[in-house]
């Protein structure tokens, strides 16, 4: 029995060592990006976002200043200044590239005739010479420097006062609200129709709600937008909202009409016995009852609406002022520029609220997902 | 400021404007039928054949014009020329069969739908069986579902900080360049390599779509009659054997679902490839393709019908099986 048990707390162990590997794996991705965002641009090219948290080395040069920089003291000429930036602290330094940490602080050495260099711990550098000094551009010198670890909320700032993010966070808002409310009054409609009245097609209709469910939008993009265009309304909010609301019905209609019609008979029966009108068993009765599935659509509809990118580009054009989020991102991703701290901090802003909105209402999300493939399928 | 009163006026506009033609027009029809007086009978029985096309009129609408009309509009253009001026007959889709990229872009769907929903099926399941029962599974599986939270595009930038490249010798900013470098192999550049690119692509929709699979094999396999696993682990079968031949056998169903959700997502796939590699290198995807044919350039409105038309084709089984499936479930 030992033998058994002591097998069994083993295979516990492996158990949970092998779900932690597997959630850290699924986890580190986002995690990367989330502190990165909080990271400057200098930190994220020269370092992995991993080493944020320890204290960086990093490599680079200073030139000193020319001969015009020059004093004279005591009949020497000198040329002072730092090799530092803020917050840096220097291990070494040198005066080639391949022997960035040649010297230690404080050393001295001579670069050419008669010209004396050195290096101080605090990072001030003094080139001394006893004839004027003759040259066009400074003299190199290579340091390596140590940065405490440090993290900044400055591109927070910087993108969404600056960057034009703040306009896009406004426009994905524009588009995804009135996408997501729209289909929800009409497929609690249609559903209540199909789940509980009785007339010809019924079937029919329903069958055909479950067929669309998987019509690729790609399908219905030029038509579209010649209809839209030949109606006069274009490229705006009016035909997004338009089109998100014909692309999220089928799904809208499915979800609820299968929820609907799990809702107790007698209910519905009893209250038509009772003389109400049938908008008041929907108004009254139906509606309520069906929350969870409405909460569960509504999500998906969000989250679907609001991580968008075709749709929105299709049908709400690409100029500064119509750009979602998404397709900020994608400009971002498509410029050469390496502005990583504005594409990270950006893409963190942009996927803040689906994720805000999915953990506090998953239970829902969950739930949603589970009518709709389990019992569809 | 403007904008978020457009967008608030909007939201009541069109709450309102629904709410007004279900309850306005319902109410006309209880005039025109009151359901009292001498002939209530007769007026419920024609109001209640009416009422329900009063509840569906908006949804027919909205699914005629924005979904049926669509196929059909398509499938038209799909069969004229650039503009749509000359009827072509099926010349655009002999044009695509002989074309490079279009080869290349069903080779590679084809390679997703393989790779996709086998990947994310697999690890779903592993973890809808790992979590199942730990103290901390919820917390677990909360993690590896919320990348069904990001956007395709999200999920292209924080993937770019793993794939990132570097020369080798220099700090790698990439994780996975990092990990490599570290194991003393030599950086790549992740999303040129021909043919692993497209891995490294799939692999972006795999870490999105194994959340949802997993939620739904977790809720499949606790549906499982605990007997018929008690039976078996009495008669001494091993936590493996459990597994494959008790549980999943009883969840082939779900899988099945599973699986062909994600091919329906699979076989749109196009924000991940448009934003990461814009089908270059050997990448490009049907999706990616019928939008460069649509919208770059001079648009050639036949040709990209013609692709959109065979996305429609390659998902038609999957819809028929669909409605087969409600069909019986009706019943």
């Amino acid at each position: 029995m030992e033998g058994m048990a002591g097998q069994k707390s083993s295979l516990v162990w492996a158990v949970n060592i092998a779900a932690f590997l597997l959630v850290l794996l699924w986890t580190i991705p986002t995690l990367g990006l989330l502190v990165s965002s909080f990271r400057d641009r200098d930190q994220i090219l020269t370092s992995g976002w991993w080493q944020s948290f320890s204290a960086q080395e990093a490599t680079g040069f200073v030139r000193t200043g020319t001969g015009d920089d020059a004093v004279q003291e005591d009949g020497q000429y000198v040329i002072e200044g730092t090799v530092l930036e803020e917050g840096q602290n220097l291990i070494g330094w040198g005066i080639r590239a391949r022997e960035p940490a040649a010297f230690q602080p404080g050393e001295t050495t001579e670069i050419e005739d008669g010209w004396q260099l050195t290096v101080a711990e605090d990072g001030s550098y003094r080139l001394t010479s006893d004839t004027p000094f003759e040259m066009r551009r400074g003299e190199r010198i290579f340091v390596t420097t140590g940065a405490p670890a440090r993290l900044t909320t400055e591109n927070y700032d910087r993108v969404l006062t600056a960057e034009g993010l703040g306009r896009a966070f406004m426009n994905t808002m524009t588009v995804t609200i009135p996408a997501t409310v729209i289909p929800i009054l009409i497929a609690a409609f249609a559903a209540y129709a199909l789940a509980w009245m009785e007339f010809p097609g019924r079937a029919l209709l329903t069958a055909a709600v479950v067929g669309l469910l998987v019509v690729p939008l790609q399908v219905a993009l030029i038509p579209l937008l010649r209809l839209h265009n030949e109606l006069g309304i274009g490229k705006g909010y009016l035909g997004i909202w338009l089109a998100h609301t014909g692309f999220g019905l089928p799904l809208a209609i499915y979800l609820l009409r299968n929820y609907m019609v799990g809702l107790p008979r007698e209910v519905i029966e009893s209250a038509r016995v009772d003389g109400a009108t049938e908008f008041q068993i929907f108004r009254k009765i139906i509606l309520p009852l069906s929350f969870p599935a409405l909460a569960s659509f509504a999500i998906f509809q969000f989250l679907w609406v609001w991580n968008d990118l075709l749709v929105a580009t299709v049908f709400l054009g690409n100029t500064r002022e119509q750009l979602v989020m998404t397709g900020v991102l994608r400009e971002l991703m498509g410029s050469k520029g390496g502005e990583w701290e504005i594409l990270a901090t950006s893409a963190f802003i942009s996927i803040a609220v689906p994720l805000i909105v999915f953990f506090a209402m998953q239970k829902y999300l969950v739930r949603g997902l589970l009518a709709g493939s389990v019992k569809g399928g | 400021m403007e904008l978020f009163w457009l967008a608030v006026s909007t939201i009541a506009i069109g709450v309102f404007g629904c709410v007004a033609w279900f309850w306005g027009s319902n109410l006309i029809l209880d005039r025109i039928y009151p359901p009292r007086g001498p002939n209530a009978g007769d007026n419920i029985r024609k109001a209640n054949q009416i009422r329900p096309w009063l509840f569906l009129g908006p949804a027919i609408l909205f699914l005629g014009v924005y979904l049926v009309y669509p196929i059909f509009d398509s499938l038209w253009r799909s069969m004229h020329n650039a503009r749509g001026s000359e009827f072509v007959g099926l010349s655009n889709y002999a044009w695509h069969m002989g074309d490079g990229k279009f080869r290349e872009s069903m080779r590679n769907n084809l390679l997703w739908l393989l790779v996709v929903p086998a990947l994310s099926t697999l690890f779903g399941l592993i973890a809808a069986q790992l979590t199942d029962r730990l103290k901390w599974g919820n917390i677990g599986k909360s993690l590896i579902f919320m990348p069904m939270a990001i956007s395709f595009v999200g999920a292209g930038v924080i993937w770019k900080f793993i794939y990132e490249y570097r020369a080798p010798g220099e700090t790698q900013i990439g994780l996975l360049n990092a990990i490599v470098q570290a194991l003393g192999g030599d950086p790549q550049l992740w999303l040129t390599l021909i043919p692993w690119n497209n891995l490294f692509l799939m692999i972006v929709l795999v870490w999105i779509q194994t959340g949802f699979a997993m939620v739904i094999l977790s809720a499949a396999l606790r549906g499982i009659p605990e007997e018929t696993i008690e039976a078996a682990i009495l008669d001494g079968a091993s936590p493996w054997q459990v597994f494959f031949k008790i549980k999943v056998p009883q969840i082939m169903g779900t899988i099945a679902v599973v699986w062909t959700t994600i091919t329906i997502v699979v076989l749109k796939v196009f924000d991940i490839v448009f934003v990461m590699t814009n089908g270059q290198w050997g990448t490009q995807v049907l999706a990616n393709l019928m939008y460069d044919w649509m919208f770059r350039g001079t648009p050639d409105y036949g040709r990209g019908s013609a692709i959109a038309i065979i996305l429609m084709l390659l998902v038609t089984p999957i819809m028929i099986w669909n409605i087969v499936n409600a069909r019986r479930e009706v019943r």
